[in-house]
């Protein structure tokens, strides 16, 4: 891909990218189950609470061991990615300053408080509190695993859009200025909704994917079919407000990153009447200096992306080549006359740092302001080439596309098995077979859905590490390129040993189902 | 009893009668943590800035000038 990483070996900037999109995706690998199946349990709890019913507090008790399986495989394996800040991206931990250390804090003593008291309670409470008081825990875990999550998301989404903060020369630090703008940037409630519901999809699939496969084996029938009900209601709700943050992410991108929406939707020349692509081939010929077509096939639909953006056909959205070039009429301005700002505010901030050392403050003074007017282009100042703006425009349009023609799948899925399962009809049909293998092959699909997203939310940002002010090669720790290989394949052993035993572990027990299980 | 008596004992019991598969669970926790906080943070993660400079005026210092550098270094590497 296009990088550019000034006096700095590449290799590193490459390594040091790949190892932490390593540990981001094995840890979201475990979270987003977490992050759902937490509430779906919370829900078949509520209702042996309500009703009494044993066998609905035998199905809670099942997904709870799983949910416990996951929870173990997979705790600890986000703290790798705090130390990974602070090995190889000590510029960029640095420079963010409190903004990633407020939220980070706060989610550590909470995950710290809910993983050591309302866990605690879940699994060893049972017939020692009242049913009143787990059931409380329960939903207090479910809930404290997505507040956690917000903290991170936060931290996430200021990377997208900074708010909330002014830099500070003297530190080097960008500091909060306004806390509530960090934490309720429309970015920022935008991406953890999206992410957030992105798990509960995934998690509902899982609870549809395991019971498909007890009704395949014409085992535990009655469990399958309750957790259906609830999985696939709970699912199409999540769905539903999953597509809605997905359109109000893509309408904060068209804001604030509109690179990163040129290259989901593979846009080159922007225009009025925008298309939105539903299926298409790219041209690896195409680059955005030359006039090879984008596409070598596409079904695309004029007007629907502007329209989707604005709710009018008639919204110019800028293309890779408008905002490389600029386009004035519209208002959107060339990457030299960015480059020339960001170059500014860079000589602005040397020259402030000499005045300040000879005591010259009116000139340090002067050089601040033009730094403050100019730092939202700094990033600007360690680009060079005009297509070094441009992130890598096929892993974004196809994860985008893949993404989006899941998550229609996925609502077929919920409708198809929640109606079946209301009408009683789920173990009864004569097509049954290829719905339960499609139901249990959704929770591999919707892993690569969930993944799908985070390949846009952050290669579509390259090659920022914070949105036009700081590039990955100017936040990288110049440490040696051979360390990060080296941890990066032990990263590779440990993930994929954790993974295959997650695996194993949550299949034997599945296999093994509740009945001959010793729940106690 | 007291609270913190009763509070000693739920996790005492908890893990006392814990079954089998809970067992494993905690194995996998205990190793993991071995490897992820003794071995890889200590041989592989020191914290960069708190390992090579004393002070936070140091480390601003180093960060703001290695900026600086990178952004005035006009050796450009492209790579696709």
């Amino acid at each position: 891909m296009t990088q550019l990483f000034l006096n700095i070996d590449p290799s590193l900037v490459d390594w040091s990218r790949a190892q932490f999109a390593l540990t981001a995706m094995f840890h979201w690998i475990f979270v987003p189950i977490t992050l759902g199946i937490l509430f779906i349990i919370a829900i078949m709890e509520t209702i042996y609470v309500k009703t009494g019913d044993e066998e609905w507090k035998r199905i809670t008790k099942f997904w709870m061991k799983l949910f416990g399986i996951n929870f173990a495989v997979g705790v600890a394996t986000g703290l790798i990615l705090e130390f990974e800040f602070g090995t190889n991206w000590s510029n960029y931990s640095w420079f963010v300053g409190d903004i990633f250390g407020a939220p980070l804090a706060i989610e550590g003593i909470m995950a710290f408080f809910m993983e050591t008291i309302f866990i605690a309670v879940m699994f060893f409470g049972w017939n020692k509190v009242s049913k009143k008081f787990h059931l409380t825990a329960t939903w207090l875990t479910a809930l404290g695993a997505n507040l956690s999550a917000l903290w991170i998301l936060v931290a996430n989404a200021w990377m997208q859009y900074p708010a909330g903060m002014e830099f500070n020369p003297d530190t080097a630090r960008n500091e909060m200025v306004n806390f509530w703008q960090v934490l309720f940037s429309p970015v920022a409630i935008n991406k953890f909704l999206h992410t957030v519901t992105s798990g509960y999809t995934l998690a509902s699939l899982f609870v549809i994917g395991v019971s498909s496969y007890f009704i395949l084996r014409k085992r535990e029938l009655l469990l399958a079919k309750r957790s259906i009900v609830i999985a696939s209601v709970f699912g199409i709700i999540s769905i539903s407000a999953l597509i809605f943050t997905g359109h109000g992410s893509a309408v904060e991108v068209s804001k604030h990153q509109p690179m990163k929406l040129a290259a989901m939707e593979g846009l080159y020349q922007g225009g009025e009447n925008a298309e939105f692509i539903g299926i298409g081939i790219l041209n690896p010929k195409k680059t955005f200096d030359n006039n090879e077509d984008p596409f070598l096939f596409k079904i695309g639909f004029k007007g629907v992306l502007s329209y989707l953006i604005n709710f009018d056909t008639k919204t110019f959205i800028p293309g890779i080549n408008d905002l490389v070039y600029g386009n004035p009429e519209r208002g959107v301005p060339s990457f030299e006359e960015r480059k020339m700002k960001g170059t500014l505010a860079m000589n602005s901030l040397i020259k402030y740092k000499e005045a300040k050392e000879i005591g010259n403050m009116e000139e340090a003074n002067l050089q601040l302001e033009i730094l403050k007017a100019n730092f939202n282009h700094i990033g600007y100042s360690y680009v060079e080439k005009p297509e070094d703006i441009i992130p890598h425009v096929p892993m974004i349009f196809y994860s985008f596309h893949i993404m989006v023609f899941l998550g229609f799948l996925f609502v077929l899925i919920f409708l198809v098995y929640g109606w079946l399962t209301l009408k009683n009809k789920i173990d009864k049909i004569k097509w049954g077979k290829p719905l339960y293998i499609l139901g249990i092959i959704s929770i591999p699909l919707a892993f690569i859905a969930t993944e799908a997203g985070w390949i846009v939310a952050e290669v579509g940002r390259q090659p920022w590490i914070i949105q036009d002010l700081m590039t990955v090669g100017a936040g990288v720790t110049k440490i040696s390129s051979t360390a990060v290989q080296t941890t990066f394949w032990i990263f590779s052993f440990i993930f994929t040993a954790l993974l295959i035993t997650e695996v194993s572990i949550m299949i034997k027990f599945i296999k093994q189902g509740p009945s001959n299980s010793a729940i106690k | 009893m007291n609270i913190l008596k009763k509070i000693w004992l739920f996790y005492y019991e908890g893990f006392k009668n814990m079954p089998k598969w809970g067992r494993l669970m905690w194995t996998i926790i205990l190793i993991k943590g071995f490897i992820v906080f003794v071995i890889v943070r200590s041989l592989f993660f020191p914290n960069f800035l708190k390992t090579n400079f004393k002070t936070d005026k140091e480390r601003s210092e180093h960060v703001i000038n290695e900026l600086i550098k990178i952004s005035k270094n006009d050796t450009i590497i492209s790579k696709h």
